[in-house]
């Protein structure tokens, strides 16, 4: 198929819908509300619904009963949305039901602001939902990559009966790139017999539920929970590794700053210095085995994130002391430039050798 | 020898956990009996509330779905949207509805949801403890009422079925009772018209009944029948708000 140039909101929701989303629940926020409009004037032409929900709340819970109903579901917001969201999002992973909830992340906290931020990464991958629950979030870097891995997140949310999360920021949302639909490849989707579609009379009723009043039921479900996120640790964990090996400092990064950070490390290569670059493309799970190439010539990790440093924590804890690691940030909306993380980066190397 | 009672086949065989005296026993059978009469049990989709009768999904004999404090109605919108051909219903307590779903219910209601919503009035929080609810009456003792509810203070009592029935998308509204046999029996009227509304996808529909706490209203079964019958009435007055042409 040729590609095509689409703005990033407009990718998503055209993406959804070739993976075989038919409900959509939403509620306005900039900077994500291409992606409800587009939903609104797509799904009533192939049979499906676009509802635009009272508050997120109400967007969530209808999701969780689309869901519940074994319907391919998503729902969209932006950070303070997503925040309101998040009682749903730990019933939905309570009762093991799959859907897509599409995360465009703007400054905070608060109402904060509406450009692009990364502050929302301890939101998305602690939950903030109440109770030990996890779901997997996938930060693309492009839109390609995020129609990519949209695609394939509602397949691995069936999989696991999981909800996953897409975190892009207003950058990923707004701006347009070319793009072209591929099928993800197969996974083994069992058949939905537990969802709540009628009995006819065939069958014991189902119940959709994340109520277990007998602690020892409530442990014996959550023990379960947990042993199925480690699988999805183990399957499903993605990163991008770039010259790990060799690297006098290895910068981290995600989403839109690793875009920044390879125009930086192009700039370093240039003054011969050797920079490593590991690209988390699922933040949970964090990718903790992309940490152990890192070698003894390496003088220090770099964190870059437009946050005041979040992800910096997963970091620390993957490299668990064997080195030192330094943070650089932008927050509230403003992007960093290339040459402030060559800067930073020369700070940790020594500079040319 | 005849039969002459038979439990519903809409009820599971699943013991209630209800108070001695608690109304919520007869709403249930109420609702089983009019989903087996009207033949639908099979092609129904519950939700249960949060709040005394949180465990309706183990009561009712059709596929069920608990939802998050208040937001039945949500989650009925979205089994609805999915499956349209189906019967959607909620079941919901005062606090659960009035209170912490008070956007959701209107918002279902303003759409015109075509789901049926049972809405059990007992002006009070039972599950936690008896605590103030957005129903509770002016004078009415709660525990976080200890004096008794200040309309200066808390604001007077939510009357919900009349608050929706100013809206288009409801098309069936009525408040009944369940203190004594005959307003049982008006009641599983009210219940049944509401389905069949559905079953023509005629809009939103609710049948507010008013119910009896005898636990944390610190009176006898009979004692809050008659405390029911002489206090909640007057403030909450039986009777249809809006039936859609045809179904009568």
């Amino acid at each position: 198929m040729a590609k095509v140039l689409m703005k990033g909101n407009e990718a998503i929701g055209a993406a959804a819908i070739k993976a075989g989303c038919k409900y959509f629940f939403g509620y306005p926020i900039t900077p994500q509300n291409e992606l409800p409009e587009y939903m609104a004037r797509e799904l009533p032409n192939i049979g499906g619904v676009f509802l635009q929900a009272e508050s997120e709340v109400a967007a969530i819970n209808m999701v969780y009963g689309a869901a519940g109903a074994g319907a391919r579901v998503m729902t969209s917001s932006s950070s303070p949305g997503i925040a309101l969201k998040q009682e749903g999002i730990s019933y939905i992973a309570g009762a093991e039901l799959p859907c897509v909830i599409v995360n465009i992340v703007r400054g905070g906290p608060g109402l904060g602001g509406i450009q692009p931020a990364q502050s929302d990464y301890y939101q998305a991958t602690r939950g903030g939902g109440n109770g030990d629950y996890r779901h997997l979030v996938y930060a693309p870097a492009t839109i390609q990559e995020t129609v990519d891995l949209l695609m394939e997140a509602f397949d691995v949310a069936e999989q696991y009966r999981n909800p996953v999360m897409v975190i892009g920021d207003g950058m990923i949302g707004q701006m347009m790139e070319p793009v072209e639909f591929k099928e993800p490849k197969k996974r083994p989707i069992a058949p939905k017999t537990w969802s709540t579609d009628g009995t006819k009379g065939e069958r014991k009723p189902n119940i959709i539920n994340s109520l277990y009043i007998d602690p020892q039921e409530l442990e014996d479900h959550v023990i379960r929970l947990e042993n199925k996120y480690a699988e999805m640790k183990e399957n499903e964990t993605r990163y991008e590794n770039y010259n790990v090996k060799d690297a006098d400092v290895v910068v981290v990064a995600y989403g839109t700053t690793s875009r920044v950070v390879k125009n930086a490390i192009a700039k370093c290569e240039e003054e011969g210095i050797k920079i490593g670059l590991i690209r988390p493309i699922t933040l949970w799970p964090f990718p903790d085995k992309a940490f152990e190439e890192i070698t003894d010539r390496t003088k220090g990790i770099l964190t870059v994130e437009m946050s005041t440093g979040q992800m910096i924590d997963d970091v620390k804890i993957a490299i668990n002391g064997r080195k030192p690691v330094h943070f650089y940030g932008r927050t509230g909306g403003m992007v960093p430039i290339p040459d402030a993380i060559v800067e930073e980066i020369k700070k940790i190397s020594g500079g040319v050798k | 020898m005849t039969k002459v009672f038979e439990k519903t086949k809409g009820l599971t065989d699943k013991p209630f956990h209800y108070c001695p005296g608690c109304t919520h026993g007869i709403i249930h059978r109420l609702v089983a009996e009019v989903l087996e009469e009207l033949d639908v049990l099979g092609e129904s989709i519950g939700v249960a509330p949060v709040g005394c009768s949180v465990f309706a999904y183990d009561y009712f004999n059709c596929d069920m779905q608990e939802a998050a404090h208040g937001r039945a109605p949500a989650v009925a919108t979205g089994i609805k949207r999915v499956h349209p051909d189906k019967v959607v219903f909620t079941y919901q307590g005062d606090g659960d509805l009035a209170s912490i779903g008070a956007a959701e219910i209107v918002h279902a209601a303003a759409r015109g949801e075509k789901i049926t919503t049972i809405f059990v009035n007992n002006a009070i929080y039972g599950m936690t403890g008896g605590q103030m609810a957005p129903t509770t009456l002016v004078g009415q003792k709660a525990t976080t009422a200890p004096y008794g509810r200040d309309a200066s203070h808390a604001g007077n009592p939510i009357r919900v079925s009349e608050m929706l029935a100013t809206l288009d998308g409801a098309k069936f509204v009525e408040r009944v009772s369940v203190h004594n046999a005959a307003e049982v029996r008006k009641a599983k009227k009210a219940i049944k018209k509401a389905f069949e509304m559905q079953l023509k996808g005629e809009g939103f529909g609710i049948v507010e009944v008013l119910s009896t706490c005898p636990t944390n209203w610190g009176l006898t079964p009979v004692e809050a029948l008659k405390w029911l019958e002489d206090n909640m009435i007057p403030y909450y007055p039986l009777g249809n708000l809006c039936t859609p042409e045809g179904v009568k």
